[in-house]
């Protein structure tokens, strides 16, 4: 479904990843570790389309992808539904029903978005990558402020969402249960490149 | 043998050292001898007096106030089109220069304006205009200095310049509009080239030929600076990467 | 698409840049004097200038919000061109900001004693001018979203571009107020809002990319 080769990506300027490649085929899962720093939000960001990446390519369907990032990105003034409505009609997406009981969310539905907890708020984001409609979900740290029962409940959908031919590529420290491949991102770290002066760059 | 060549900072850098020395002197010479004929060696003018010698300042500076911009202008294209780092670095690097010349042009004509109008200052369209692309510079000079990384400043000042130069033509011709409509603002303009006689002339173009020589010294030598800065910081994070 | 009842529901800036409009109208005769004369001179420029400052007043908020939040991100990602996505901030930070400042215009033409005849003409150049103002402040925004001081480096920025529009908005103003003919300016003044809403978007798009990336 989507193929990465040789890509490098590069944080303000200065290369972080190198060579990295995989390959994700339909139902399968990619989790990305590695220590604080390495450049997971930052290959994520790539390959959601928002930052060029420093070289190699990403071969894949670009529109088939949906992305979560750190921040929850709702507006707190608008209901639960609300917010959710306004992404679906984004997406072209026609029902929400379903999206809100898999998430836990229906009791919550009229309630603004800004008197959710923490926890909450995180389910409401990622109930929101379900109405994308989109095949490949790209998930930055997605259990954070989660609690037990709705890290169980995001596992769930996102299995639920892989046996339906779905992908996902995710970034967690948490072990949630899905067969999944790891993928250390340490080896990949960028190294120092050859002191070049001639190559029309500036190192 | 192509132009793009000289986009490797490489081989800018060692172009630049060996022309730069003779671009000073012959810069030097033309605005030197430019001003002192023209200061000492010109005949008073019938109406104005020895005011009109400020002209040999204030031309030159005010045409290279506008040639800045557009060199900006062009440089910018190059970098959105081709992504050349010295490109970019050069529109980084005329735009102080721009500034000041635009500021020696507003400045010199208060100083000229004051004797022969009756006033520092008038909302005369040539003025205005120079006026308002003083503020282009400065707005274009902070978004540089605002966002640290240089490729990210790169386009958006690019981008910036370009928009800003089609609001800047906008502009000129809304104050020239604006003046013809409503004040009889023409008494004020005095054209500056048509009752230029001869003897005036010569020192003057000597001055604005020293001018655009001085301009592209500054440039040029303000560029190599950048680039050597950008290298440094390269180091800078070569060295830090190499540390963690 | 309904970024609009977004923009009404989550923007605080709706009352907030009338009441901006409301009090720079009002300070004016507490700065120049309450002679009738002089007012009823200055007042269409007075207006347009309040209009523009309760404009840029606003911008900051346009996409400031969107960007701590993390759904400009996720706006990028999604199936909509972002120029699309800042034609419709454009419009409904106009439908917020510029309409109800159109309207009140003429209210507050009376405090400054407008002439007769200024009415329609501040109402009328106020309408075609102000959404250019929120396509080019949408560009500033753009521009320096994610900057820290973003809002007062904006604002340099800005300025300059409002240039035009302000010259022949109040020029627009000023000849009707005073009788005069005033097409050609209120033709450049439309000119430019039409130019700036088919090809600021692209330009505002091509830098907010960058701001992302």
């Amino acid at each position: 479904m989507i193929e990465v080769r040789d890509l490098g990506v590069s944080r303000g300027a200065v290369p972080v990843l190198e060579a990295v490649g995989f390959c994700l085929a339909a139902g399968e899962a990619l989790v990305l570790r590695g220590p604080n720093g390495i450049g997971k939000t930052t290959l994520l960001r790539t390959l959601a389309g928002l930052q060029p990446p420093l070289r190699g390519e990403i071969i894949g369907d670009r529109e088939q992808i949906a992305y979560a990032a750190h921040a929850d990105g709702l507006k707190l003034t608008l209901s639960v539904e609300e917010n959710l409505w306004f992404w679906a009609r984004v997406f072209g997406s026609e029902d929400i029903a379903p999206v809100l009981s898999a998430f836990n969310l229906v009791g919550l539905r009229t309630r603004p978005a800004g008197s959710l907890s923490a926890g909450q708020k995180r389910r409401l984001s990622l109930a929101r990558l379900m109405v994308t409609g989109r095949r490949i979900w790209i998930l930055d740290e997605p259990t954070v402020s989660l609690d037990t029962a709705s890290v169980q409940l995001f596992a769930s959908a996102v299995v639920a969402h892989l046996s339906a031919g779905g992908a996902a590529i995710m970034a967690t420290h948490i072990d949630l249960g899905i067969d999944g491949r790891l993928l250390d991102l340490a080896p990949f770290k960028a190294r120092l490149p050859a002191l070049d002066f001639d190559d029309g760059g500036f190192l | 043998m192509s132009i793009w060549e000289y986009a490797n900072p490489k081989k800018f850098l060692r172009t630049t050292e060996r022309i730069l020395p003779p671009l000073w002197l012959v810069s030097g010479v033309l605005i030197l001898g430019g001003l002192i004929w023209g200061f000492f060696f010109t005949p008073d003018d019938y109406r104005q007096g020895s005011t009109v010698k400020i002209i040999y300042l204030h031309v030159p500076a005010a045409l290279m106030a506008i040639n800045a911009w557009f060199m900006m202008l062009v440089a910018s294209l190059i970098w959105v089109i081709r992504r050349h780092h010295v490109s970019a670095l050069a529109a980084k690097a005329a735009a102080p220069v721009g500034v000041v010349m635009t500021l020696i042009a507003l400045i010199t004509g208060a100083i000229w304006g004051q004797p022969m109008w009756g006033t520092w200052w008038a909302w005369d369209p040539r003025l205005t205009s120079f006026l308002v692309l003083f503020l282009f510079y400065l707005g274009y000079i902070a978004l540089w200095e605002a966002i640290d990384n240089p490729d990210t400043a790169a386009d958006l000042t690019s981008i910036l310049c370009l928009v800003g130069s089609v609001f800047a033509v906008l502009s000129r011709y809304a104050v020239n509009f604006w003046n013809q409509g409503l004040h009889q603002g023409a008494s004020l303009s005095l054209d500056k080239q048509e009752n230029v006689a001869d003897v005036f002339a010569y020192p003057l173009y000597a001055c604005m030929a020293g001018f655009i020589l001085f301009f592209l010294v500054l440039v040029l030598y303000r560029t190599g600076t950048e680039i050597r800065l950008r290298r440094m910081k390269a180091l800078l994070a070569r060295e830090r990467m190499s540390d963690a | 698409m309904r970024d609009l009842r977004l923009a009404f529901r989550a923007g605080g800036g709706f009352g907030l840049g009338l009441a901006f409009f409301l009090i720079v109208t009002v300070m004016v005769p507490f700065s120049v004097g309450p002679n009738s004369a002089t007012l009823a001179t200055i007042a269409p420029g007075v207006l347009w200038l309040g209009a523009l400052l309760a404009c840029l007043l606003s911008l900051d908020r346009l996409l400031a919000l969107d960007w701590e939040d993390g759904s400009l991100d996720l706006l990028a990602t999604a199936p909509l061109p972002l120029e699309g996505v800042l034609s419709i901030k454009a419009l409904a930070h106009w439908l917020t900001t510029g309409l109800p400042l159109v309207l009140a215009a003429p209210v507050l033409g009376v405090l400054l004693n407008l002439p007769a005849g200024g009415y329609l003409w501040i109402t009328l150049s106020l309408l075609i001018g102000t959404p250019a103002l929120s396509v080019i402040g949408c560009f500033g925004a753009a521009l320096t979203v994610g900057l820290k001081r973003g809002g007062l480096l904006m604002s340099l920025l800005v300025m300059p571009l409002y240039v035009p529009t302000l010259i022949f908005g109040a020029e627009v103003a000023r000849r009707g107020a005073q009788g005069m003919a005033v097409e050609t300016p209120l033709l450049m003044l439309g000119g430019i809002t039409l130019g700036s809403i088919a090809l600021l978007p692209f330009a505002s798009a091509a830098v907010l990319r960058v701001n992302l990336r």
